[in-house]
């Protein structure tokens, strides 16, 4: 690379030049580091710091630019340059701010930025400037699958941004399951200021105004419905897919859409798994999606009830039926629109029949949304005894005899209701998940030579259903799921987000909802799916790593075909060629480097990110001879939350050991072991890795790449006993954006075992 | 009432709805939402056999006879805590008294309830003059379990009443008739109409 040039721009500001040998800096950078050119400035991010990059960068044909300022993670919009690669050396948040101001540490803090000057000009020169891979243009084409209230949200809310969409739905009309409701729950809360009287007008059950928007939905011109079809399959990846369209009478169209969206919905829990409530044996013992039918076809009218045609005048509502429970066959969460639906159900019969008694026998009412409360307060207000009970049987010879134990008043008791309504719940309607059955990359010898098995995914559901996406990824056919058969969704930081770039999920195929939420969840999903369209045709990453054109490449001469890049990707990006090579698809990498640290011969690499950018980093920083007494502790930080977190805990003063020398990382998931073998090889006295919280709770921005790391650094204590070191020289942490303090404290301690354990014998 | 009867009335509107035409306030039962602050913040609540909240989940599971029979809402100190803390606004204290009233009415309330005894005294008391006279009210409340304990009581207290007197707080000619309110054939005479109203109010809702 003999037109690698690398210009070091030096920051004076915020009391680095009060802290540090700023001399000695430039010396550093351009000795050490080999900068061609350095500059300092008094504040190098204001508009004059910017010019004077900007126009050394021109003057100086420069190609790699190393900024000695703050952390990466602050000025990032001035320090923006996009035609040279850029490194960054954090002096402020990475030093001074995370050190004690007072003489004795002068020598040890210069140390610490010597170091990082060294690391980051090491990294830039392992560095090239991305560009995207020009795989995929502009489709602007939608595919949404399912055809009820979420889908049609998503199709009208992306056609009136100017986005074409494709509706497939499997049955013969649209509307899904609201079609099939009489009324719905309300959708706004009383007034403001409304008093809690119990005369006071509350908000009541709604028009579904389902017609309306199926009506909507045919008439618009950019959207093309296919009903009583399927996906054949799903190949390419975001910005092009090609999806086959097959119709229930054999013919199979194809298109090519841009992103899509799964919003295949529930099924109704089937209550034939309750015989405690009778419902095999009495047909006056119904579903609340069966009531539904019952008040349709009432229209207004009393409702009959199904046996003999009796207008009801009693009713008991089971809440929780197969619900909240752990029996076997039962489901374990809450449906989150049973309570509202049985108050809405009770005020069908009381607004027809005042006189009807209405019994809801619940053991938490739990009414989500703004009107929630309000609606349960209308039921009150309309005499429907709520009542803490909890049923045990449901007695079908005669009358039917709901007995119960009422929490309330502590006995077991009894009523009598002409119908009984079940308040079941939702069950996802999610393809089959591709970790039902772990996947390996080799089945023969699943645990490799350095343990990169993949760690087995936790999944109860094994019930075979059909496909819905049928991708013909290496990884299965359909969106992952996260627990109870849900479909995996970021819940904590990218909801709609699936492992599966550009196919979003939204309704309750995500999680249990009712119609509001599915809403509000179809036109988020909408608008992630319009971004992605974008992203993917301008070659950028989806988020947590939005925007970035690097993508990842491989050395096909030192592939070994092991698979486990493929087979460890979270996203299932990358699939495989005929000959058995990895095939990345760059629209559906999420950028996290996971199969960079799977890859156990390193060739996986991307532009700004390596094997070698960071063993570069790790190998340039200085190691004091064993007698200086002056360990070296390598911390290998998720540069989504344990970064930010330690550069919050220089905000708030915390303090670090001077040891310390921290790398950012994409995710653990791609940290490669060969960094840690090389760092102990180097001399460091200790290594502590940070990542995030895994399992199903996890917090990892990349969702399995923390679990990765961890089940790979489980092996790493035999690689440091083959080199006679102490296991405790390395650990691993989960630790979150918010550990302040604890951030810190986890690299302090490893200085403290450091010392007692003693230096590493590996220092030359 | 039948056992039959007495299960099909579970969970029923009627006695909710006999509540809600007869009792003071008592068309708020249907509001409450089982929270059990109303129990929690009683400093009697102890004490009672069914906290308000549970009188009220007792009325809409139509216990009628366990509701009116019981003594709880006659230990209602009218402290007015549930009130102020309902997050319904529920005026339970009302409730209370209206329950209680109602169960009067009916015959129903416990034989010897203390606070019934006394509310009664001191009814009887205020009904003759116009005003509460304290001293008749005071020996009454002394002599309502009996003579026996009423002496008792008497000479126990006999130091607070003879300081009373010095201090003129207390007249021992109050004893003997006593003083009445201005008018107080005005007075009975509104009494009388009261009694005519809520007459024939019960005569067409009871």
């Amino acid at each position: 690379m003999a037109d690698q040039k690398i210009g070091a721009y030096i920051c004076k500001g915020c009391g680095l030049e009060d802290r540090l040998d700023m001399q000695q800096i430039e010396m550093t950078a351009t000795r050490d580091g080999k900068a061609a050119v350095a500059h300092q400035h008094d504040m190098l991010c204001s508009k004059e710091g910017v010019e004077m990059i900007r126009n050394s960068i021109e003057s100086d044909e420069i190609t790699h630019t190393v900024i000695i300022a703050c952390s990466r993670r602050a000025k990032v919009e001035a320090f923006n340059f996009d035609d040279v690669a850029v490194a960054r050396a954090n002096l402020r948040e990475g030093v001074i701010w995370l050190r004690p101001d007072s003489d004795e540490n002068r020598e040890t803090t210069q140390e610490m930025a010597d170091d990082y000057v060294r690391m980051a000009c090491a990294e830039a020169k392992a560095m090239h400037q991305p560009s995207p891979s020009g795989e995929q243009d502009l489709n602007k084409h939608l595919l949404v699958v399912g055809g009820g209230v979420s889908g049609m949200t998503v199709a009208l809310e992306a056609a009136a941004a100017g986005y074409p969409v494709s509706i497939v739905e499997k049955s013969g009309a649209l509307g899904g399951h609201v079609a099939g409701l009489y009324k719905r729950t309300p959708q706004h809360a009383a007034p403001a200021g409304m008093t809690n009287g119990r005369n006071v007008d509350l908000p009541g059950a709604e028009d579904t105004g389902i017609e309306e928007m199926i009506k909507r939905v045919e008439e618009n011109a950019d959207i093309t419905v296919h009903l009583n079809s399927t996906i054949a399959k799903t190949s390419g990846a975001p910005g092009r897919f090609s999806v086959d369209i097959a119709t229930e009478s054999g013919s199979t169209t194809t298109e090519n859409f841009g992103a899509i969206v799964q919003a295949s919905g529930f099924k109704p829990y089937d209550a034939n798994q309750l015989p405690e409530f009778g419902y095999d044996k009495s047909a006056d013992v119904v579903t609340n999606m069966e009531l539904e039918a019952l008040a349709k076809a009432a229209n207004g009218g009393p409702i009959k009830r199904p046996s003999d045609g009796k207008e009801v005048t009693s009713v008991a509502f089971v809440q929780c039926a197969g619900q909240r429970s752990d029996k076997e066959g039962h489901l374990p969460y809450c449906s989150g629109f049973c309570c509202t639906t049985s108050i809405k159900q009770a005020l069908y019969f009381k607004e027809q029949n005042p006189d009807c008694d209405t019994t809801v026998l619940y053991s938490d009412l739990r009414t989500p949304g703004a009107a929630g409360e309000d609606f349960y307060r209308r039921g009150q207000q309309n005499e429907v005894i709520f009542t803490k009970g909890d049923v045990s049987e449901v007695a079908t010879n005669g009358d039917l005899t709901v007995k119960f134990k009422d929490i309330i008043l502590d006995e077991d008791t009894e009523l009598v209701a002409d119908l009984v309504v079940l308040a079941t719940g939702q069950v996802p309607n999610s393809g089959p998940d591709p970790y039902a059955v772990p996947l390996s990359a080799d089945d023969e010898e699943a645990a490799g030579d350095d343990g990169t098995a993949p760690e087995p995914e936790e999944n109860t559901v094994t019930v075979s259903v059909e496909s819905i996406l049928n991708l013909d990824y290496r990884q299965g056919t359909d969106l992952p799921h996260l627990k109870h058969g849900f479909t995996d969704s970021h819940f904590i930081c990218f909801p709609y987000e699936t492992r599966r770039t550009g196919i979003y999920a939204a309704g309750p195929v995500r999680r249990p909802m009712d119609i509001k939420q599915a809403v509000d969840d179809a036109t988020g999903a909408a608008m992630k799916a319009i971004q992605e369209v974008h992203n993917a045709a301008a070659g950028r990453a989806a988020h947590p790593r939005s925007g970035d054109l690097s993508f990842p490449s491989f050395r096909k001469e030192g592939c070994t075909q092991c698979k486990r890049c493929t087979v460890e990707c979270p996203f299932g990006a990358i699939d495989e060629d005929e000959e058995g090579y990895p095939q990345y698809n760059e629209s559906r990498c999420r950028r996290c480097g996971t199969c960079m640290g799977a890859c156990p011969v390193r060739v996986i690499s991307f532009e700004n990110y390596s094997v070698e950018t960071v063993n570069q980093q790790i190998k340039n920083c200085d190691i004091p001879d064993e007698f200086d007494e002056k360990p070296r502790i390598l911390a290998l930080a998720c540069e989504n939350d344990a970064y930010p977190a330690l550069d919050q805990a220089a905000m708030s003063g915390e303090e670090l050991t001077p040891w310390a020398r921290v790398i950012p990382v994409r995710c653990l998931g791609s940290v490669n072991l060969s960094w840690v073998t090389d760092a102990m090889n180097s001399g460091y006295d200790g290594v502590v890795l940070m990542g995030c919280q895994k399992g199903d709770d996890y917090q990892c921005h990349f969702v399995r790449g923390s679990a990765m790391a961890a089940e790979r650094m489980s092996k790493v204590g035999d690689t440091l006993s083959t080199l006679n070191l102490e296991p405790e020289r390395v650990v691993i942490h989960e630790v979150a954006i918010t550990d302040i303090k604890r951030a810190p404290q986890l690299i302090n301690d490893m200085a403290k075992v450091v010392e007692e354990i003693g230096m590493s014998p590996f220092k030359f | 009432m039948s056992t039959n009867t007495a299960m099909i009335e579970k969970y029923r509107n009627s006695f909710l709805r006999e509540v809600e035409a007869n009792v003071e306030e008592g068309d708020w039962v249907k509001m409450c939402m089982q929270c059990g602050v109303c129990s929690g913040s009683c400093p009697l609540g102890k004490d009672w056999a069914h906290p308000p909240q549970e009188i009220f989940m007792m009325i809409r599971a139509g216990k009628r006879e366990e509701v009116l029979t019981s003594d709880s809402m006659w230990m209602c100190t009218s402290c007015y805590n549930c009130i102020v803390r309902c997050p319904r606004e529920l005026p339970i204290t009302h409730i209370m008294h209206g329950l209680a009233h109602y169960a009067k009415r009916l015959g129903l309330a416990p034989k010897n309830q203390p606070t019934m005894k006394f509310a009664q005294l001191f009814w009887d008391n205020l009904a003759k003059k116009g005003r509460v006279n304290e001293l008749k009210l005071g020996i009454s409340l002394y002599f309502m379990n009996g003579f026996g304990e009423g002496i008792k009581t008497s000479l126990k207290m006999k130091d607070i009443g003879l300081g009373m007197l010095k201090a003129k707080r207390m007249s021992v000619a109050e004893a003997f008739g006593g003083h009445s309110v201005k008018d107080l054939t005005g007075f009975q005479k509104m009494l009388k109409k009261a009694q005519e109203l809520e007459d024939t109010r019960l005569s067409q809702h009871g």
